[in-house]
């Protein structure tokens, strides 16, 4: 990474010639030179940091005050609200901060399906990218699980289950993940113990997916490559921090509309109420954010095809850099992909909405027929597409869509 | 000019008739929810002091409905969560300290091993928590033909529409239509699940005598019992909605300072 960095100081030079830290930093936070073309849908690989970190400082504190044990879990937490101090505010800044790094992260995720972000060069901060939403999905899971209410035992009472599904060992394997022959105290400590333990895979993750972004350099909307030493990069600093600054603290807004004004409209009523297990909610539904995968799980008529259809739907998304075969990125120049990128969000979303459906009538059709649907996007239209679809004239350099829209400007100003 | 019209009209149809199918899909779904919500009471919405972004309790009605839970409803339903000192707290009923430890005194509490090794009884202190009125859940059980009138603390959160829902349940019972069949010790009520439920109706007008003169109807008993609930399930509420707004502003006046910081260093850069 290029740098100006000049250490000035005796001890700057001294530290500098033995860990040049300050000079990584300065190249990679301050130099580094990023697309001038970005816009705010960029902003959110800075608000998912501040999500994680957000979440390790509040969790930490936490963790000061919570016991995991079946008997105490429960109580322990009223305690954190009630009797620590501010333990209100930490306890729904984590639990809301869980959906607000699911609401980015799924926005990260769709600008990246949109400008083509995981193709050529930059496969594998996708790839990374799909093994830090896999280990989310595990921590928020498992975080879920702790508070120890009605939603937090029976949902890890069906999703142990499911590796009852797997053919000869499934038994053995759940008992073993179980501590015992059903949920209870020693599949609490160890879910709080690798709870604890994956935000900080996660972080290291992070480091990987930045550190392989910042290779080829960001990826922009218009899809293209920058010409090196060209106009079309801005160093990092001060243009994107401020611009990230700006964006997170607009989602800051909404996050302390959450914590503040609708602590639980999230999470759902029956988590009030404490585990037991001789009662069976009426419903048994994960948290928003499982949702479409959930929907996708019972679409399935049989459990461990359920399962398999559920965990492929996650993995496929690793295989996204070849099954797309098109080698234009932005769907700013794809008309085609354009189209049915609207209508795999739609059916994704429609995914969710199915999934917090009782799982009778109507809605198994329909949701098969969205399960379908979303495998069918990735194995069938993405590869088709990237051989018939016509794709638009890629402009020649990011300057030139800029400049020609601003002589459209001048030109309309003038008429 | 022309071939590329046509391409576009085609690629409009695939995507409309797509979005058809799925209109129709969503409508037929949407009509099928509704028919099964038909089945439940919407709970009436009265107007509660503490909703909204700056809202508070009512201090007056907390106090009373402090006083509703203690005569009407802690013959049953315990509340483990809460202390007597919390009834001194800000935010919450706010009773004097005095006040507090006398109401405290009012129950007992089992403590001990003194010097012999012995159990013994004391009046409740303000570090106590709230006395129970069973000894555990088979015993609330075995006095309730089976039913166990659950812990009162976090009621309002760990039900969907919450302060709503509590006070139509407790207004909510009738007399069932004819034709119902209702077991030995189930009781009708319209905002209950399939209209049923093993509590009887406990308020009645003038079922407690109001300390501070406010006539106790029914509907007065279930609005102050529910307010005390709702406090009980979220004591820091007041804390923090006024700790939000603050929050809020302070937000919205560094996103304008940010917004205009980052025009001014974009300015120069297109």
């Amino acid at each position: 990474m290029s740098t100006d960095y000049e250490p000035k100081s005796a001890v700057a030079k001294w530290i500098d010639k033995r860990l040049p830290i300050v000079t990584l930093f300065n190249g990679h936070l301050m130099q580094y030179p990023t697309p001038k073309n970005l816009n705010y849908w960029w902003t959110f690989g800075g608000i998912l940091t501040f999500c994680l970190v957000t979440q390790i400082i509040t969790g930490l504190v936490l963790a000061m005050h919570y016991i995991a044990d079946a008997e105490l879990a429960f109580s322990s937490v009223e305690h954190i609200m009630r009797d620590v101090n501010y333990g209100w505010l930490l306890r729904y800044i984590h639990a809301n901060g869980a959906s607000m790094f699911f609401i980015a992260v799924y926005i990260h995720m769709a600008r990246s399906l949109f400008y083509g972000s995981y193709k050529e060069p930059r496969e594998l901060i996708w790839i990374i990218g799909v093994f830090i939403f896999l280990l989310m999905i595990a921590t928020a899971f498992m975080g879920y699980v702790l508070p120890w209410g009605q939603m937090s035992f029976w949902g890890a009472t069906v999703i142990t289950n499911l590796f009852s599904a797997i053919p000869v060992f499934g038994e053995s394997i759940t008992n073993w993940l179980w501590g015992g022959y059903s949920v209870g105290s020693p599949l609490l400590t160890r879910f709080f113990t690798l709870h604890y333990l994956l935000p900080f895979l996660i972080f290291g993750l992070v480091i990987l997916h930045v550190w392989a972004l910042h290779v080829p350099g960001n990826n922009n909307p218009e899809g293209i490559d920058v010409v090196q030493g060209s106009q079309d990069t801005v160093p990092f600093h001060p243009h994107y921090v401020v611009k990230d600054v700006f964006a997170l603290i607009v989602f800051m807004i909404v996050f302390a509309g959450f914590v503040f004004f609708t602590p639980n409209l999230l999470g759902h009523t029956d988590n009030y109420i404490q585990a037991n297990p001789l009662q069976t909610p009426e419903h048994i539904v994960p948290e928003w954010y499982f949702l479409p995968f959930y929907a996708i799980l019972r679409a399935i008529p049989d459990k461990l095809g359920g399962v398999i259809m559920m965990v492929s739907a996650i993995a496929i998304l690793a295989f996204l850099p070849w099954l797309d075969t098109s080698k234009v990125r932005s769907a700013k120049y794809r008309p085609l992909f354009k189209q049915f990128y609207w209508i795999f969000l739609a059916n994704f979303l429609l995914l969710g909405y199915l999934g917090a459906q009782p799982a009778e009538g109507i809605y198994v059709i329909i949701s098969r027929i969205a399960t379908i649907y979303y495998f069918v996007h990735f194995v069938v239209i993405l590869p088709v597409l990237g051989f018939v679809e016509k794709t638009k004239p890629l402009p020649k350099s990011i300057s030139e869509p800029v400049l020609n829209e601003k002589e459209r400007a001048a030109k309309a100003a003038s008429a | 000019m022309k071939r590329r019209g046509q391409r576009k009209l085609h690629q409009l149809s695939v995507f409309r008739s797509i979005k058809y199918i799925l209109s129709i899909l969503l409508a037929v779904s949407a009509y099928q929810s509704t028919s099964i919500a038909a089945e439940i009471h919407e709970p009436m919405r009265p107007y509660w002091s503490f909703e909204g972004p700056l809202g508070k309790f009512e201090r007056a009605s907390l106090q009373r409905g402090y006083q509703v839970y203690t005569e009407v409803c802690s013959g049953c339903h315990s509340m483990d969560l809460l202390s007597y000192r919390n009834l001194i707290q800000p935010g919450g009923p706010e009773f004097s300290e005095k006040q507090a430890k006398a109401m405290a005194a009012m129950f007992e509490v089992e403590t001990g091993p003194d010097q012999d090794g012995e159990m013994f009884m004391r009046p409740a202190i303000l570090s106590d928590k709230f006395v129970s009125p069973w000894e555990n859940e088979q015993q609330a059980r075995a006095a309730n033909g089976g039913a166990y009138p659950p812990d009162l603390s976090v009621i309002v959160k760990a039900r969907p529409n919450g302060a709503d829902y509590i006070y139509s349940l407790l207004l909510g019972y009738k007399d069932a239509p004819e034709g119902t069949d209702l077991d030995d010790g189930v009781y009708y009520n319209e905002y209950a699940k399939g209209m049923r439920i093993a509590m009887p109706q406990v308020l009645y007008e003038d079922g407690v005598e109001y300390t501070d003169g406010t006539a106790a109807t029914e509907e007065q008993m279930a609005h102050d019992v529910t307010t005390f609930l709702t406090w009980s399930a979220e004591p820091k509420l007041e804390e923090r909605k006024r700790m939000g707004f603050k929050v809020i502003i302070y937000l919205l006046i560094l996103a304008f300072l940010f917004y205009f910081t980052n025009k001014a260093i974009w300015k120069d850069s297109h």
